[in-house]
């Protein structure tokens, strides 16, 4: 779930859109590196993008009894690194902001550094300190993507405490509370995602092994389980 | 399908399908309401709460014009989603499959002369 329109102050909606748009420009460019050194990875990246689109719709029920949506973006930021996933994401937030009235254009931004930067660079290290120590495939893919999607939702408590601060606790009673509506009910919701993003990246050993090959993360260790 | 990946399908379906069954109903009518609603909604809530003052200063560009209209884009995403997914697999399996006939019928022939195919 994202911020919605209009929710954020106005210097915190400024400042959370200067802070991403470095991303963007960052993502753009690493995305457009990235397919013209290896134009057979399209495939797996439109792949990556579908699942973020397909996951950032389901809104999942959990356990406290509210809403709320996985992001998807760990997947693709495993196969093609975090940057990859700015653009993405933004699309996914755009589509959301202009025909749903879901999140919103003043808190683009904020959004975009939640679920478009800060989850994937979460999924993304993850993913990375997993493999080095050793870790199999599926248990360092699940780890990395049901964090990744916490680490979302923490982000965008965090952007709320910090936008709306308890007027007797302060800013810590206030992430308490919004942690308790958005991290809270994420718990379940990341762990499907996790073994969602194991499963298509168990598809993607068999039948895509050669491109995983090509991609630095995957290639290391080879693509064995 | 392998058994493995049975298995993780059944899990999400359990993590998600549970929470509906073990959540209590609220009794009264106002947290009825709610049940199971957006988080979003919930946090618009505690903002009411935590700052009574503060006033959206910005409203969507486009709201959908039902709940069924905002359902029907929602499924619309994830169609679209789902649907390169699906593509995907369709292809790979019959890339697989095309992969293992050719192959097979063309080593069958000089590797084995003495016991035909049957």
């Amino acid at each position: 779930m994202h911020i919605m329109e209009g929710f954020l102050p106005p210097a915190h909606a400024l400042g959370w859109s200067a802070a991403s748009l470095p991303f963007v420009i960052w993502g753009l460019r690493s995305m457009q590196r990235s397919v013209q050194a290896q134009p057979e990875q399209r495939m797996l990246l439109g792949v990556s993008a579908a699942f973020a689109f397909l996951l950032s719709a389901l809104k999942l029920p959990s356990v406290t009894g509210s809403c709320s949506h996985p992001t998807g973006v760990g997947l693709g930021a495993m196969l093609f690194g975090p940057a990859a996933m700015v653009p993405i994401a933004l699309v996914v937030l755009l589509f959301q902001a202009l025909l749903l009235a879901h999140g919103g254009l003043t808190t683009l931004g904020a959004n975009l550094f939640s679920m478009g930067i800060l989850g994937p660079l979460v999924s993304y290290g993850v993913f990375r300190l997993a493999r080095g120590l050793g870790l199999g495939r599926s248990g360092a893919v699940f780890g990395a993507a049901c964090l990744g999607d916490l680490a979302t939702y923490l982000c965008t408590s965090v952007q709320l405490a910090w936008a709306f601060p308890d007027p007797v606790g302060g800013m810590a009673a206030s992430l308490l509370k919004f942690g308790g509506i958005f991290a809270l009910t994420q718990i379940p919701l990341a762990v499907s995602e996790g073994l969602l993003t194991v499963l298509v990246v168990n598809a993607m050993a068999r039948f895509n092994a050669a491109e995983l090959q090509g991609l630095p993360l995957f290639a290391r260790r080879g693509v064995q389980a | 399908m392998s058994r493995r990946t049975l298995m993780l399908l059944a899990a999400v379906l359990l993590i998600t399908a549970g929470p509906l069954c073990w959540v209590a109903q609220p009794t009264d009518a106002a947290a009825l309401a709610e049940h199971f609603g957006g988080a979003d909604a919930q946090a618009q809530q505690a903002i009411a709460q935590l700052a009574p003052h503060y006033q959206p200063w910005f409203s969507p560009v486009l709201e959908p014009a039902s709940n069924e209209i905002a359902s029907l884009l929602f499924a619309l995403q994830a169609a679209l989603g789902a649907g390169v997914i699906g593509f995907w697999l369709g292809l790979s399996v019959a890339r697989e499959r095309a992969a293992r006939q050719v192959p097979a019928s063309d080593l069958a022939r000089p590797a084995e002369p003495a016991h035909p195919q049957p």
